[in-house]
Parts: C-alpha cells; structure tokens; sequence
C-alpha cells in the first residue's frame, strides 16, 4: 500500500498518514514502574547480568550521551557476547562508529533486532549490507520517547550511563570526569524500563541537585570508566571556512531576517555542523545590531549559543544533549540552561513540547525531492549514513523549517526527482536554501508572497534540479533491492519508508 | 611516458595516463554508480581530440564534474608529453 508520502509500505504495517494525524490518536502511556527496594550497588557486569537474569531475545537500551566515547554500551556487548545470548533487541538512542562490538553482535546473529534514531560507522554499513536478521527501526527522538512510553517499545533492561552517581542512586550528568552534561535522552528509559541500572566511573555521598531521580533506579554498576572523554565531546566548534557554505549561511540568515523571524522573543534551533554555526553566527550579528533579545534556542547546545546565552541575547537554552564542554559547563552552572527530556523536546503526545513553540529551524538534507521530502537517514545509494534524530520532531514543529545545503555534492545532487529514503515529510519542509538559489515549498503561499518583491534568488525546487542537472549530468537510476531491512518510523510510530538492503558496492 | 594531474580530494580526481599498446580506461568512482558512463565519455572525447589512441588511462574520482575531469585529463597528457 502507498503512505501518506507516497511509499510503498507493507500492508502489515501502520502506514503514515500526515504529520499531524497524531491528533487523532489518543496518548497512550504504560505505568511508570515503581522501584520495589533500595537500589543495590555492583561492581561486576556479570553478577548483574545474573542478578537481572539476562536472557536471550531480552530488549536492552542505552542513551547516546557519550557519543563516540562510549564504553557502557561495549561493556554489556561484551557480557552478551560472552554468555552468547541470542536474538537480543538492543535499542540505544543513536548508534556511533566506536560501537564495534556491537558489529560483531550483529554478524553472530547475538543482536537481531536494533531500534535507534541516528547510526552511522560500521554498525551502519552491516546493516546496510544486510547483516541483521530482524529489523532496524529508526525513531526519531521524540518518537522513541513516545514508543517507550506508550509500551510500543519495551525495554528489559535500560542500562544508562551516568557521569556521577550519588549512594541513594540520584544521578547527574554534568559532574565527574566522564560529564557530559544533560541527559535528555535516557528519561523515558528510566521512567518506563522493566529494570533501570545505572552504569557510573563517579560514585559521591549526595547530590544537591539530580538529573536522574533515584526512585526509578534499581542498580548501579561502578566501572573504572564509563567513556573516553575526547570522544564524549566531538561537536564541531568552529564555523566553517568554505566559500559555499558561508554564502549559504549568510543568504540563510539574510532571509530570516527579511522574513521579520528574528524579533524580540523568537526561538530557534539549528544543528551543530560547521555551516550551521555560521548561520548561528550570522544570526548573532543581527539580533545585536539590531537589540533583539530572543527567548530560547534548543537543540543539542554547543559553545555558539552559550556564548549567546551569557551575553544576553537568549534568555534560555533547552538542552536535550550537550556538543561540546562548554555547553557541559554552562549547563552546570547557569540556571537559565535548562535540561529537556526527549519526550519534552520532541514527543507528539506530550504537552507543548519545545519543538512547537520554535519559531524556525535550520536543518541539513542529504537528499530533497520535488515535494520537499528530507532523507538524513540513508545516501543516495541506500547506505545508512545517519538518522532523523529531531530532524522530524522540530521540522513538524517550527514554524519556518528551512533546509541548507550546497545544491551539489561530489557531484551528486541534493535535489531528487523522489528522495532515496523519506525521513522528513515535505509537508513539514517549508525552504531549501542553496547556494546558487532559494526555493520556497508551494504549500507556503504565505512565504511566497512576502518574498515577492525580494531581492532573494527565488527558483521552483524544479528549476534547481535542472540547473543542477546541466552542472552534473543526470544520475543514472539506481534499483533498489527487494529486501526490507527495516523502517523508518515517524515521529508518531506509523510507517513513513521502508529501509532496504543496499544494492551496490561504494568502491 | 607517463603522466599524472589531480588528486584524491572531494570534488576532484586523479588522472594518470601512460603510453599503451591499445587505448585502456579504468575509473574507479565514488560516484560510479551514477555517472560511469558519463566519466568514460568525457575521457574518450578528450582522449579522441587529442588524437591519443595508444594511451592507458587510470581515472581515480571523488566525484568530480566533467569539466574537471578534462582539465586534469588535459594536464596529464601535458605531462607525458613533457615526460621523455
């Protein structure tokens, strides 16, 4: 059966229908569990994994938060690896390439089913090529708050790392040698998880102030090390010194403030990479030229809106996951730097969450096709590079949801006649900011019309596709395999793509 | 007589070209999928105005646009010319 977005979707599937069809479900939520006893500290995995009784085709997750410095989720691979469980389910907020055990997993047939927002490295590439036996299912994080909560996903056990724990069980996340700041992602998980423990390398006697609420918490395992801290914090701090991407970022900031976004308490977020934090920069030098004082920016918080943030341009940050060590910092010590929990930042069925009240929003595409549909989720020949991560949640959101990119890259085209894989529905796509033209999505006729007499390069989205066809030459058409891998699920848990296995070798 | 322009770089290519028994083109791209036969025509239209027929060429490509695989392609044969 065709989706909402035109995919063929299996017929047994929940098939999309439009971003805000959400509305017409009801918020459906589990019991939050209710700890039976004090929580008990350990100082071995594998006592642990007796204690919980671990077994074959148990679902087990993990947050993100260590990024590519994570240790916690090798350790308990290494565990099942050497109990050789089976046929386990393993759910960790996004996957990075230091997740090399997790491969082996996937190869031996230890892990067959993998629910995650965003992976990339070698766990991708395996998936790619076909190596799960079960499915990938690819949230976005306010998806996966609501999967959890709504008992769509169930978890075992949520093994959550945890920079610093105190004797009850309360932890925080911007203390301790591993900090690495807000913890926004694992809190479905521990609200909801059949069984919480806490993986921690910094056990103190109290804290003040906690992250993690110790009621939920029914372990802690003390290890020597939960992360290697230069892969904790691996965001991007510099802006980005590419002619193309300046230009777009400053043609992106200059729309912005044309389109009058930028007033006294607007909101916005944007991603951490270095085209990105040119924009942020751009936008910086408005709002101080002109003594606008906005009210929040959100996101993954780097070093660029710190800086706003102390120099009074913003009056909060909503952080769901620092990028950088300045944004650990800041989060520790400025009150007006606020945690978020996935589920406040994203989840449909949550009540405001920061997502719709954001005036704009500033995201990349891998792909763009002709009804402005996003993929972030796979390159143009179905490898998995990445993952909607908010990319949904605050599209759907944002008032304004602009997409940059340069029109080529390595000569391939960013703009498709249909996208190879739909993270992003087009209906929530409203800009496409390129460098060599500006198109506008034809369901803004409000957009259009203010850009009228603009001295903006305003193209159709078809108009670019040619003029980067005369650039490269058009693409031959690739066939996608046969073989569904996996889903791709919107942010209200119904079907938006399938994921298929790779057909072609990259050489 | 050999001869080798470009490089590994996003967006660009490596060329090299020796002389040959019979014209042989090899190109490994990243784009390949997409536009092998797009880089094989460029290079043996260039080759053809160049009047090279006993040459064999190695196209290593990062995704690079036609007119920069003619250009590379161009100096590399400069070279081998120069290349006695």
């Amino acid at each position: 059966m065709l989706n909402g977005v035109g995919r063929e979707v299996p017929d047994n599937v929940k098939a999309f229908v439009k971003s805000d069809d959400f509305k017409n479900q009801k918020r459906s939520l589990i019991d939050k569990k209710k700890k039976q006893s004090k929580t008990v500290f350990f100082d071995e995995l594998k006592l642990l994994f007796d204690e919980l009784n671990i077994s074959s085709k148990m679902t087990l997750s993990f947050h993100h938060h260590l990024r590519n410095g994570d240790k916690v989720i090798e350790l308990v691979s290494e565990e099942v690896q050497r109990r050789n469980l089976t046929d386990m389910h393993f759910a960790p907020s996004s996957i990075f390439p230091s997740y090399k055990k997790l491969g082996e997993l996937i190869k031996n047939g230890n892990v067959t089913d993998i629910h995650t927002n965003y992976l990339n490295g070698e766990v991708a590439d395996l998936i790619s090529k076909g190596f799960l036996q079960g499915k990938l299912i690819m949230n976005t994080h306010g998806g996966r708050a609501r999967a959890i909560e709504s008992g769509d996903l169930p978890i075992d056990v949520a093994f959550i790392a945890c920079p610093t724990v105190d004797k009850i069980g309360n932890g925080h996340g911007a203390i301790g040698k591993s900090a690495c700041g807000t913890l926004g992602y694992c809190i479905s998980d521990l609200e909801y998880a059949k069984k919480v423990v806490l993986v921690t390398d910094n056990v103190i006697d109290e804290l003040k102030e906690h992250q993690i609420n110790s009621e939920y918490v029914d372990y802690v395992l003390v290890v020597d090390s939960i992360g290697e801290s230069s892969g904790i914090v691996s965001g991007t701090t510099e802006i980005t010194k590419d002619p193309i991407g300046l230009k777009i970022a400053k043609d992106c900031a200059n729309l912005l403030d044309y389109l009058g976004l930028i007033k006294n308490d607007f909101s916005m977020q944007t991603g951490a990479g270095k085209t990105s934090l040119a924009v942020v920069k751009f936008v910086e030098e408005i709002m101080k030229r002109n003594n606008i004082v906005g009210s929040f920016a959100s996101g993954g918080i780097t070093k660029a809106y710190v800086d706003m943030l102390e120099a009074g341009l913003f009056k909060n940050l909503f952080d769901v996951q620092c990028f950088d060590l300045d944004a650990v910092n800041s989060f520790a010590k400025n009150k007006n730097h606020i945690a978020m929990s996935a589920s406040e930042y994203g989840n449909p069925f949550e009540k405001n969450p920061i997502c719709d009240k954001l005036d704009f929003v500033v995201l990349g595409a891998t792909e763009i096709d002709l009804d402005f549909n996003v993929n972030v989720t796979t390159d143009s020949m179905g490898n998995l590079i990445g993952g909607s991560g908010g990319h949904a949640d605050i599209a759907y959101g944002a008032d304004v949801t602009i997409i940059i990119s340069p029109l080529i890259k390595s000569r391939i085209p960013i703009i498709k006649q249909k996208v190879t894989t739909v993270t992003t529905p087009g209906t929530d796509v409203d800009i496409l900011i390129t460098e060599r033209g500006i198109a506008i999505n034809p369901l803004r006729k409000d957009l259009l019309d203010k850009l009228k007499n603009s001295p903006f390069p305003i193209y159709s989205i078809k108009d670019l596709l040619d003029l980067t066809y005369k650039i490269t030459g058009v693409p031959k058409q690739i066939i996608p395999d046969d073989k569904i891998i996996g889903y791709v699920e919107y942010r209200d848990g119904t079907i938006i793509d399938c994921l298929r296995k790779i057909n072609y070798e990259s050489k | 007589m050999k001869g080798i322009a470009g490089s590994k770089e996003s967006n660009d290519c490596l060329i090299t070209i020796e002389s040959s028994v019979k014209r042989k083109i090899e190109i490994n791209s990243i784009v390949g999928v997409f536009f092998y036969d797009q880089i094989l025509k460029v290079v043996e239209d260039t080759l053809d105005e160049q009047g090279l027929h006993n040459v064999k060429v190695i196209v290593e490509d990062k995704g690079a646009l036609d007119y920069t695989i003619k250009s590379r392609l161009l100096t590399a044969i400069e070279r081998m010319r120069e290349d006695v």
